[in-house]
């Protein structure tokens, strides 16, 4: 591509109108998505501060709650979640490097491990749902009825938990979608910024749990 | 060009004429409206939305004053009150005054100044405007149908355990910020990326100074309020109890929550109408801004302070007096940032060339809101005279000078003097001044009698008061029917000159600003070539046009 072409516009396929550079329309694709990222984190940071908020007013009991986590089941969750992170920044290499086959073989894997982080979660709640270990007015849990606002542990635990699965599911909705990019021949070495973008996310959603696992499972 | 009236006056020679093809008639059909991507035509979608929300949230205004008129009941019963206040406060805010400037003039003026063709997302743009629609119709639904009776500020437990249905409003509050977000990140990746050549940042005009530091604001602290309506909503649901104290939660974390977003929204709707001021002021007194430097970075400045300034709002909820210390000091760091901008602006007009039309009224006006609303903001936010203002009129009072006071009067102007470049027509100056005056005086009569009523005990949101207060609240009263009565003559001489209005020409104002150096109204591409930016902005001073009457 001759994009370094001052004079005439450099007509790539893709860019805009109101862009003068594809470099520059990259540029702006990456900034907006690191902007979103960063009203993601905000997000978050709210229920990081109520979970800090009540994990300072009941300090025992989420220390008590907390054992009534499956550690096993949690860490292979982050494992597997850390390990999509991966794939998916190869996928990306791969696109960069024009290996198709091998970005489709890597993004593929990496939806399969976000299939899999939802199904070892519903494992962990339909437990929850079993004995009881339920957000406020429904939390029945016999055992840890002794411990003041036991509830309002497992109130942080599923809304935590349960807006990071649903950024889950939008993540690996963006994932299939860029993978039918790739599929169709869309992304090539010159033109990979929907694909970045979509990994970018992927790494958020990987980077809350990481922030998670260990203030829920491992107090 | 000897003649007295000033700015507005055309140069003598050339009749201005009105741009065969522009925006307003590149295409045709609603589909040509509904489905563009065109920044500018998004702009005045917005326009038309905020123009009618601004109606129907002052209906709601003029409803309840009506029903303070009176100690005891006059035209409705409480249960109405309570939701009509409600109403008031949530369609003024998320409705009218955070997309208002922004998504109006931000989004018609951001490109426009920059010297570009559009925002850096078009259709991220387009879908802001539908999610806006959305949550909109949402809120109002919710509200109208369900009976919402919480105030806009939605405080737990009574938002939680009231009777009345919440969700579609906390809903309708969530889509909404997604719009605003959108917004955001467009304004803050397009000033980054798709400024004109040599538009350096130090030669982006004030008004997209303004705007950035907005842009900053909506991106960081709207997504506290959706994390917020949305716990409100499942806790009203499924009663999760994060904010119930019985199951062991705490009702001033929600306080926490709603003032993080809630606090720098003030400056989200300010600070776009601190933008149009100065560039308006600079135009009106033909001068360059004073202190550019610092106008620029006060309005960075207050972003970032307003952020840290929320718990001035929780004096009274138990927080510890040292919370309270310090959120009283760097509340009044916003006092230091505001005064630098006033000072700029007052200095602007000193030895002007000032031109004495309806926008210097506002301009008036508005500096005298702003330092009113922002000494008696000083006032609130010192701890111990707190405690005896909490919750009365006296709050009231001052929180409307500066959203109504500051924030309006920006719109105005912004309305007034862009209103050439929108459309290419011609207000009627004369009218304009009648209704500016109306509308300043209504102002004052309408808010200063509140500072009285409420230094004098009166709280707020009470539907019956002792019979002492009701000379106040006639004044009130009073004060906001010529409020009302000067935006109806607005309405109607708007709609008129929309119609048949004298063609303004390219640049009706001789104002130095970038977007005056398209047609008016501009090209659908903004301009028809290319541009390159080669001077400082505001450079009234430079040679070149003529300035009408001589600086002293």
């Amino acid at each position: 591509m001759s994009s370094s072409d001052g004079h005439a516009r450099a007509h790539h396929p893709h860019l805009a109108d109101h862009f003068e550079s594809i470099e520059k329309q990259d540029h702006a694709a990456r900034l907006g998505m690191w902007l979103f990222l960063g009203t993601e984190v905000l997000l978050f940071a709210g229920l990081f501060l109520g979970y800090t908020v009540y994990r300072h007013f009941y300090h025992e009991t989420f220390h008590h709650c907390s054992r009534a986590l499956n550690i096993t089941l949690g860490t292979t969750n982050t494992i597997v979640l850390i390990t999509s992170s991966l794939t998916v920044a190869l996928a990306l290499w791969a696109v960069r490097a024009g290996k198709k086959n091998l970005a489709i073989g890597l993004l593929v894997f990496t939806i399969l491990c976000a299939f899999g982080f939802l199904g070892i979660k519903y494992l962990e709640y339909a437990h929850k749902f079993e004995v009881g270990e339920l957000p406020g007015k429904w939390f029945r849990a016999e055992e840890l009825m002794q411990y003041p606002a036991a509830n309002m542990y497992f109130t942080i635990y599923f809304l935590t938990t349960g807006l990071h699965a649903f950024h889950v599911i939008v993540g690996m909705s963006v994932l299939i979608w860029v993978l039918k990019g790739i599929l169709k021949g869309r992304y090539t070495p010159d033109y990979y910024v929907p694909v970045e973008l979509g990994a970018l996310y992927w790494h958020l959603v990987d980077l809350v749990w990481i922030f998670l696992f260990p203030l829920l499972y491992l107090i | 060009m000897s003649q007295s009236s000033p700015v507005a006056s055309q140069p003598s020679e050339n009749k201005p004429v009105y741009p065969a093809v522009n925006y307003l008639n590149a295409d045709r059909g609603i589909r040509s409206w509904l489905l563009t991507l065109d920044h500018k035509r998004i702009a005045l979608m917005y326009f038309a939305s905020v123009l009618f929300f601004f109606l129907v949230g002052g209906i709601f205004a003029m409803a309840i004053r009506l029903e303070l008129l009176t100690p005891g009941p006059t035209i409705m019963g409480a249960n109405t009150y309570n939701r009509m206040f409600t109403l008031h406060g949530v369609v003024m805010i998320f409705l009218f005054m955070i997309p208002a400037i922004p998504g109006v003039f931000g989004n018609f003026l951001l490109p426009l100044m920059l010297g570009a063709k559009d925002v850096a997302f078009p259709k991220l743009n387009l879908l802001s405007l539908y999610l806006y629609w959305t949550g909109a119709t949402l809120a109002v639904a919710g509200m109208v149908m369900g009976g919402t009776d919480t105030g806009w500020t939605l405080y737990a437990p009574y938002s939680t355990t009231t009777p009345m249905t919440v969700f579609p409003v906390v809903l309708g509050i969530f889509v909404l910020g997604f719009s605003s977000i959108l917004t955001g990140l467009n304004f803050i990746v397009t000033t980054h990326t798709l400024r004109a050549p040599g538009m350096t940042w130090m030669r982006m005009q004030l008004f997209v100074w303004a705007i950035y530091a907005t842009s900053i604001i909506q991106v960081l602290a709207t997504p506290v309020i959706g994390l917020t309506v949305m716990l409100v909503g499942i806790e009203k649901i499924g009663g999760f109890g994060l904010f119930d104290a019985t199951k062991g939660g705490d009702p001033v974390l929600f306080q926490h929550f709603f003032w993080f977003y809630s606090h720098p929204a003030v400056y989200i709707m300010v600070l776009p109408s601190m933008g149009v001021i100065s560039d308006a002021i600079a135009a009106v007194a033909r001068k360059n801004v004073f202190g550019y430097k610092m106008i620029a970075y006060s309005s960075l400045g207050i972003a970032f302070v307003g952020f840290f300034a929320w718990g001035h709002h929780m004096f009274v909820s138990g927080q510890s007096p040292f919370d309270n210390g310090a959120f009283a000091v760097i509340s009044m760091f916003v006092g230091v940032f505001t005064a630098i901008k006033v000072f700029n602006w007052v200095g602007t007009l000193y030895r002007g060339a000032i031109a004495v039309n309806a926008l210097f009224v506002y301009i008036c006006g508005f500096l005298f809101f702003i330092v009113f609303g922002g000494m008696t903001g000083i006032a609130v936010a010192t701890v111990s005279l707190d405690v005896h203002w909490h919750d009365t009129y006296f709050v009231v009072a001052h929180f409307h000078f500066i959203m109504v006071g500051a924030v309006i009067m920006g719109f105005l102007i912004a309305i007034h003097y862009w209103f050439p470049k929108m459309f290419g027509k011609k207000y009627h100056e004369g009218w304009a001044m009648v209704s500016a005056s109306f509308i300043v005086l209504g102002f004052i009569t309408t808010f200063i009698p509140q500072f009285l009523a409420g230094n004098a005990g009166m709280p707020r949101r009470y539907y019956m008061y002792p019979e002492r207060f009701q000379a106040l609240n006639v004044a009130s009263t009073a004060g906001s029917s010529l409020l009302a009565f000067g935006f109806i003559i607005i309405a109607i001489y708007l709609i008129y000159a929309l119609m048949r209005g004298e063609i303004a020409g390219d640049n009706p104002w001789h104002s130095r600003g970038i977007e005056w150096m398209t047609t008016s109204p501009p090209d659908k591409h903004n301009f028809t070539k290319p541009i390159v930016i080669t001077q400082d902005p505001h450079t009234y001073q430079e040679p070149g046009e003529e300035v009408e009457h001589v600086v002293i």
